[in-house]
């Protein structure tokens, strides 16, 4: 439990890390912005009680927004992905269920299923954030190609982390 | 009364929810009043050491070419001294120096913050109001303009960079005069538009843009950029301009603070003349 919890902790550094410290400042010809610390929110346990959920969320997104210099932009963006991922997961629950101790993960689930899983909620993020931070409906069509650009950005950037993280899983899964 | 408590426990998650997006859109209207300043906060001190580390970096990157601009910038400089110009009558210096009245002072300034792939960019700059420094005050660099000062904290400012949706800088073309206002669209950080300027104006592919002095935030005559492209459109009483900026946001360093020592003369002034209208 407490070596969950550690690995859960260190998992939020290091993608804050990243993310604040690399991808901030990569700029991919000005139209794409990858947020690859969506992965944490994506990779918390599936039994996560829903109320935790939101607030680590939340705590996640003010960090982020923090360095953004952006407050509440990520917050928002966030809590919409945590406010769907019960429900995303239950539609897409494998017919025998889940685990207790369930985490999504391409190791646990198949990269199908995880690539369905995260494209999802990685363009709700991104679509929430991108039109709040731009607030006005009059660049719509520039704004959904900026948004549908840094998801597909995002989700490779994610599956590769995912790739790259592969390893023998501790005991108690089967 | 039992209902209701039974309602709002099923719905737990749902009120959350909302509270805590009403929580951060209260953040959010809360920052955009503030300009973003709050990360200028005394509490975000960890926040303003990580991103100096980052610029650290990001400045010995840039080191090599900024070494370059620096001594282009020097050398245009000298060329400007009076020891570079040949003196025909050394009376007329003297009566130079009674009849110039330095209006503008720089401050020079470190970019410790900055975006260009958001559709509203900030830069966040080394030098506060200890420093001198006011917000309204303009922000250039050594070929090219980069924002206005939004808000200022003891050691840093946060500058509304020219990548930003409420940005209009007063401009015109060099060549005839003509002023318009340039703004930015949010697509290429390379390029602004220039609109305003009247279908009968000649506007040639090549021409210089500069600011004017109307704002009395910038000099008159600081370079902005040329012309790329120009369209007039069916119907339109106005040219749709792109101007290629000379400023390169994606690698901006330093960069200088104009004081103009007379603006609020000039703002005052235009002031009492509205009023009186």
């Amino acid at each position: 439990m407490i070596q969950d919890i550690l690995r859960i902790l260190f998992r939020f550094l290091v993608l804050m890390l990243v993310q604040v410290l690399v991808l901030n400042n990569v700029e991919l010809g000005g139209y794409i912005n990858p947020f690859l610390y969506v992965l944490f929110l994506l990779t918390l346990p599936v039994k996560i009680p829903k109320v935790l959920l939101l607030i680590v969320a939340m705590a996640t997104g003010l960090t982020i927004d923090m360095f953004q210099n952006t407050m509440g932009m990520h917050a928002s963006a966030c809590l919409v992905l945590a406010f769907l991922r019960p429900s995303w997961l239950k539609i897409i629950a494998p017919r025998d269920g889940y685990d207790t101790e369930a985490i999504p993960s391409i190791r646990q689930f198949g990269y199908r299923w995880f690539l369905a899983y995260s494209a999802v909620l990685v363009f709700l993020h991104h679509f929430i954030l991108f039109y709040i931070e731009v607030f006005r409906m009059s660049e719509f069509m520039n704004t959904f190609l900026r948004i549908l650009l840094s998801s597909a950005v995002t989700l490779l950037l994610i599956m590769l982390s995912q790739f790259m993280t592969l390893r023998p899983e501790r005991s108690g899964k089967q | 009364m039992r209902l209701l408590f039974l309602l709002l426990w099923r719905n737990n998650f749902t009120i959350v929810f909302f509270l805590l997006q009403g929580l951060s859109f209260y953040l959010l209207i809360e920052n955009n009043k503030y300009q973003n300043a709050t990360v200028l906060n005394a509490t975000n001190a960890v926040v303003t050491k990580t991103t100096e580390g980052v610029s650290y970096v990001r400045e010995y990157i840039h080191l090599r070419e900024n070494n370059q601009f620096l001594a282009d910038e020097n050398a245009r400089l000298r060329a400007q001294l009076r020891e570079a110009s040949y003196q025909s009558d050394t009376n007329h210096t003297q009566i130079n120096d009674t009849l110039t009245k330095q209006q503008y002072t720089f401050i020079t300034a470190k970019v410790i913050n900055n975006s260009v792939n958001r559709r509203n960019n900030y830069i966040t700059l080394n030098k506060g109001k200890l420093q001198g420094v006011r917000p309204e005050m303009g922000v250039i660099t050594s070929n090219g303009i980069a924002g206005i000062v939004k808000q200022v904290s003891d050691h840093y400012c946060t500058v509304m960079s020219l990548l930003h949706k409420d940005s209009r800088i007063s401009a015109k073309i060099k060549s005839n005069n003509f002023f318009g206002s340039l703004v930015w669209d949010g697509s290429d950080p390379r390029f602004a538009s220039l609109n305003e300027i009247d279908k009968t104006v000649p506007v040639k592919i090549g021409d210089t843009i500069v600011t004017t002095s109307f704002s009395s935030i910038f000099p008159a005559d600081i370079l902005i950029g040329v012309v790329s492209s120009k369209e007039l459109r069916k119907g339109s009483n106005f040219h749709d301009i792109r101007v290629k900026l000379t400023t390169r946001f994606d690698n901006l360093t330093y960069v200088y603070i104009v004081d103009n020592l007379m603006k609020n003369e000039q703002r005052l002034l235009e002031e009492q003349s509205n009023t009186q209208d």
